[in-house]
Parts: structure tokens; C-alpha cells; sequence
């Protein structure tokens, strides 16, 4: 199962790293952290790399940042404001190399980590600054997250990868975020391609160490199944040479409130992750459902991980099917879309203009928004309606307008069902025998949380 | 009511306005959503076009006080904006608690109610006809 988790020559670098942490059967934990300051920001890094646990570090850059308003993030610098990450492009490159200097190495390497559609001016910020590891994607950046149109982000990805591979002195990584849109309630099929599409993306725009990504959903038997679909169609297009991985983010979703809640569904990713192979986990923090998480918070979430993740032992014997349905709807996205044309800066946007690709509750105006994901009654991810995505709606399913409350139960699925449940065995509600059915509808909660995600 | 929708600049986040535009609807009122990540150039447009009867600005990146407060400064600045009902609301900073002076630069600077995530007191706004002696 562990063959394909991280393939490719060796070599240094993010992806090498990773490679040798899953030959050696160690799971690579990271968490997401920016803070403004560079003091700060370097006490995260250390801690990080201090952490009993497996890690890389992660620079998380600002919102600023992220949308390219440069200037505002050299005021919100100039005036001592907190911001919600690091703001590598208002920072000059030696202030950043001095937050790296001593911890960033062959054995600690460094993530940056941002959101951008145009992220060409992180890209250069982060290679002046001698880092050559960062994430993102020509659509995963674009259309959960702004405005900017989706030809746009395609041209400027395009670039970023030129200068990522041009500028990097080592072999650059990109990982792909196509894994995530949005978080939740977007079925595996289409995160599993949408993964898959990007770091082929990647590779036409000469990168050879990538990573597919793939966030944990409602149901551990079917991540399990979208994780090993993502590594055997990974196998199967990514070019001979190219190295890659697999990582998996801990739920992305609305997250539990409760302290155990939140620690149990962080151990769940860990399990999934170390079943399913995955090479690297990005962790989440109890506090992230309030607020930016502190230093101790995100220290605390990789060394339970961790824990999580060398206590569930040696990667299951392929009990999920690598051939069934998610496999199949990926792998019919995929063709689909390389069917279009065989660049995919061209066939990518042409996909979305025709909804043969199609993001549930995607608010941009370059995604068709015909497409509806909904929770089944087992607690799986199905598609109530697939517009024209090549792909079969289940039958069955309600294809009406969520309400208001309706929407909140399905974004609260897993929070609630990780709230609710305390003292269950080992396996926790992430375990096959949990009583599918129990769910009640939400409806006695006050309807006033804002949706953090 | 005719409400105009929208993140602020900075923010990516869209569950919040999938969700606050279904929650508007059903109490009755007309929804124009703007989506995430829209600067107060291109809000202030969008009031003069849409001439919405009040707006509702959802930010939960930690950014909301800085852009909001930039947002409701340019909205002021236009005659014809001068009055609108302008509403801020969500999780506005990084560490999770309400800020008294960020809020009361806001109310300042012509923000009519600064709400966190209590959508019990949106509601109330709204319904009071989203005039300022409604109690944030």
C-alpha cells in the first residue's frame, strides 16, 4: 500500500523528507501557523521543529498577503497590527531568512502556505528568502476563496510555477489544495480529481515533487476509499520521475466545540491517515473553531496527532476498494477534463465554462453552480445533483434547496456527531460500528454561530 | 427588506454568506449577495447600483475590524450612501473576544450596529428597520 505514498528520484527537499519519513513508517505532521511578527513567527517555527512529533514547519501567510493588497500589508506592518499570518512579501527577505535561520533544514524543512490565485509575489518573496515548498492550486485558490476570475488565476499559477521551479536552489514542492473545496459537503469524486488535475498542472509547468491532497469528510470508510482512489489514479497519471505524496487534512469543516470532540476528531485524521498511507497530515487545533490558534495549541495538536498516528501501528491491508465508485467518478473527472485539451491551462477553465467541473456551493462566478453534495442517512457524502458534471446524482436523493437550518445540520454533521459522542472505545465515532442513524436534526440549538470555514 | 450581502476585502470565507443569505431570505427579505474578498470600492459600487435598503457585512478571518472599518469610511464618504444602514458582524479579530475600542471606531466612522456571531440580534436590527439606536 505504502509503494506509491511518495515515489520519484531521490533527493533534499520537502518531498524527499517526506518520502524518508514513510519509508522509515512515520507519519509527517504539520501544523497551519502564521503570526505577523517575525520574533513570534519564529518561536512558532521552533516549537514546531521542538515538538515531540515528526514535523515540518508551516509559514502561513496573511489575508493581505493572500489577495495581493501588499500595501496593506506593509501598513498593517507599519502600524503594529495583528494580522492573521506572516506577511512574507511586506517582510524583506532577510528578516524572513532570520526567522528561518538554524531551524529550516534538510531535517526541518519549511511549507509556506497562503491561499493566493495570483501568488506570484509569494513566490518570489519565498524563494528570495531561499524556501521552496508551498501549496495551492490554479483552481483550489480561485474558486472557493475571492473574486479573481478563473483564467486569471490559471495564467498567474503558471507563472508561480515557472518561478517556483526556476528559482528554487533545491527541488521545489507545490502541493495541491484541490483536495479541500470549500471543506465540506463536496463529495470525494470530485476532491480526489480535482487533486489529481492540479499537480498534473503542476508537472506541465515543470514541478517534479508534488503532493495530492484530500481532506478528512463524514465518513472514515469512505475518506479511506477517496485516499486510496487519490494515491492509485496519482500512480497512474502523475509522469514516471515525478515525486509525490499524499497528505491528508484533518476536517476542514465546522469543527467540534468541545475540547474532547475536537481531540478525537484529530485522532480520527491521524488513524485515516496512517490506514489509508497518507505521508503527511496537516493537523487542526480545538481553538481554531473560535479563534487563531496560539503556539502551545498547535504543539499540542502535533504531538497528539502524533501520538494518534505511531498508536495505530502499520497501514491496514487494502480493505477499502481502490477501484469503486469514488475511484471511478475521479478517474471519469479526470479523463473528462484531459479529454478537453491536453493543457490543462486550457482544459481547466473550459471545464468550469461547460460544468463538466462544478463545485457544490461555490459562490464564484465562474462556477457553474448546479452541483449539490448532501450528507446520506449512513453518513456518507453523495451527490444530490451533479449539473453537468459527467457524473450520476444518486438516486433517491432530496434535490431541494436546503434551508437555512438544513444547511447548518450538514456543516454541523461532524462537529455534532464528535460533541455528542464522549467515551466511546479507541476508534471513537471514526470507528464502522457507530449508530449511523443517530442524528438528530439540530433544530433545538440556537441558529447564531457564524460559519468560520 | 432589500439587503445587500458581503465578506469584506480581505476574506475569503463563503459558508458564513451561503448561510447568511438563506437565513435572510427566509426572515423575508431580498438578498444581493457580493461573495467574499470585496473591497469598499467595489462595495460602494455595488450599494449605488443595487440601492439596497440596508448592507450586512460578514467577516470571520480576523481581519473584520481593519477592513470594516475601511469599507463603512469609503461608504460615508458618498452622498448618496450617507444614510444606508450599514451592519458588521461576525468573528472581527484574531483573539476571539470583542474589542470596545475597535467597536466604537467603527460606530465612529458611521458602522449603525457591530454584531458578533449572535444572528438573534441581526435579526433584531433588521426587524427595528436597521436604525442606529438598536443596541449592538
Amino acid at each position: 500500500m505504502t509503494a506509491d505514498t511518495a515515489t520519484g528520484p531521490s533527493g533534499s527537499g520537502f518531498g524527499a523528507f517526506v518520502a524518508e519519513a514513510s519509508a522509515a513508517g512515520r507519519l509527517v505532521v504539520q501544523p497551519r501557523m502564521g503570526f505577523g511578527d517575525p520574533g513570534h513567527m519564529r518561536t512558532g517555527l521552533a516549537r514546531t521543529r521542538a515538538a515531540t512529533a515528526h514535523t515540518v514547519g508551516t509559514l502561513t501567510v496573511d489575508s493581505y498577503t493572500r489577495v495581493g493588497a501588499l500595501a496593506a500589508a506593509r501598513a498593517a506592518v507599519a502600524d503594529g497590527a495583528r494580522l492573521n499570518g506572516y506577511p512574507i512579501a511586506a517582510h524583506s527577505p532577510d528578516t524572513t531568512r532570520a526567522v528561518l535561520s538554524g531551524l529550516r533544514g534538510p531535517d526541518f524543512p519549511v511549507q509556506v502556505r497562503h491561499g493566493s490565485a495570483r501568488p506570484e509575489a509569494i513566490v518570489r518573496a519565498l524563494t528570495a528568502a531561499g524556501l521552496d515548498a508551498t501549496e495551492g492550486g490554479p483552481v483550489s485558490y480561485c474558486l472557493p476563496y475571492g473574486r479573481t476570475p478563473l483564467r486569471e488565476s490559471v495564467s498567474a499559477w503558471v507563472r508561480a510555477c515557472e518561478l517556483l521551479a526556476e528559482r528554487s536552489a533545491a527541488t521545489p514542492h507545490l502541493e495541491s489544495f484541490g483536495g479541500c473545496l470549500l471543506g465540506q459537503l463536496c463529495p470525494p469524486g470530485l476532491l480526489v480529481a480535482m487533486s489529481v488535475l492540479e499537480c498534473l498542472f503542476f508537472v506541465q509547468h515543470g514541478l517534479r515533487s508534488v503532493s495530492l491532497s484530500y481532506a478528512q469528510q463524514t465518513d472514515a470508510a469512505q475518506d479511506e476509499e477517496a485516499l486510496r482512489a487519490l494515491h492509485r489514479l496519482a500512480a497512474e497519471f502523475l509522469p514516471a520521475g515525478v515525486e509525490h505524496h499524499v497528505v491528508l487534512y484533518t476536517y476542514m469543516g465546522v469543527y467540534p466545540r468541545t475540547e474532547s470532540g475536537a481531540l478525537r476528531l484529530l485522532e480520527a485524521s491521524a488513524r485515516l491517515a496512517v490506514r489509508s498511507g497518507a505521508g503527511r497530515l496537516i493537523v487542526k487545533t480545538a481553538a481554531e473553531a473560535h479563534r487563531i490558534p496560539t503556539v502551545d495549541e498547535n504543539v499540542r495538536a502535533l504531538e497528539t496527532a502524533a501520538a494518534a498516528a505511531a498508536l495505530a501501528g502499520a497501514p491496514a491491508p487494502d480493505t477499502a476498494p481502490e477501484d469503486g465508485e469514488i475511484y471511478q467518478e475521479a478517474r471519469t473527472l479526470v479523463e473528462t477534463v484531459l479529454g478537453l485539451h491536453a493543457d490543462l491551462a486550457r482544459a481547466l477553465p473550459a471545464a468550469f465554462a461547460r460544468g463538466l467541473l462544478d463545485v457544490p456551493f461555490c459562490l464564484h462566478p465562474d462556477n457553474a453552480g448546479h452541483s449539490l453534495g448532501f450528507i446520506d442517512p449512513a453518513g456518507r457524502l453523495r451527490w444530490a445533483r451533479t449539473g453537468a458534471m459527467p457524473l450520476r446524482p444518486d438516486t433517491g436523493a432530496d434535490a431541494d434547496p436546503y434551508t437555512s437550518a438544513g444547511l447548518l445540520t450538514a456543516l454541523r454533521h461532524v462537529a455534532d456527531r464528535y460533541d455528542r459522542d464522549s467515551g466511546d472505545g479507541p476508534d471513537g465515532p471514526d470507528g464502522y460500528d457507530r449508530d449511523s442513524a443517530d442524528h438528530p436534526d439540530g433544530s433545538g440549538r440556537p441558529a447564531a454561530t457564524p460559519l468560520s470555514v | 427588506m432589500k439587503i445587500l450581502l458581503s465578506g469584506t476585502a480581505s476574506d475569503s470565507h463563503t459558508w458564513n454568506l451561503v448561510y447568511l443569505r438563506l437565513f435572510l431570505e427566509e426572515h423575508g427579505h431580498e438578498v444581493v449577495g457580493l461573495g467574499p474578498c470585496v473591497d469598499a470600492e467595489l462595495l460602494a459600487a455595488a450599494c449605488l447600483r443595487h440601492t439596497p435598503d440596508a448592507v450586512v457585512l460578514s467577516s470571520v478571518n480576523g481581519h473584520g475590524y481593519r477592513d470594516g472599518l475601511d469599507a463603512v469610511r469609503v461608504l460615508r464618504t458618498r452622498p448618496a450612501l450617507a444614510a444606508l444602514p450599514v451592519v458588521l458582524g461576525g468573528k472581527l479579530g484574531v483573539v476571539g473576544r470583542r474589542q470596545d475600542e475597535e467597536v466604537r471606531r467603527l460606530l465612529d466612522a458611521g458602522c449603525d450596529a457591530v454584531l458578533g456571531d449572535d444572528l438573534d440580534a441581526l435579526r433584531a436590527f433588521l426587524a427595528a428597520g436597521a436604525r442606529r439606536e438598536v443596541p449592538a
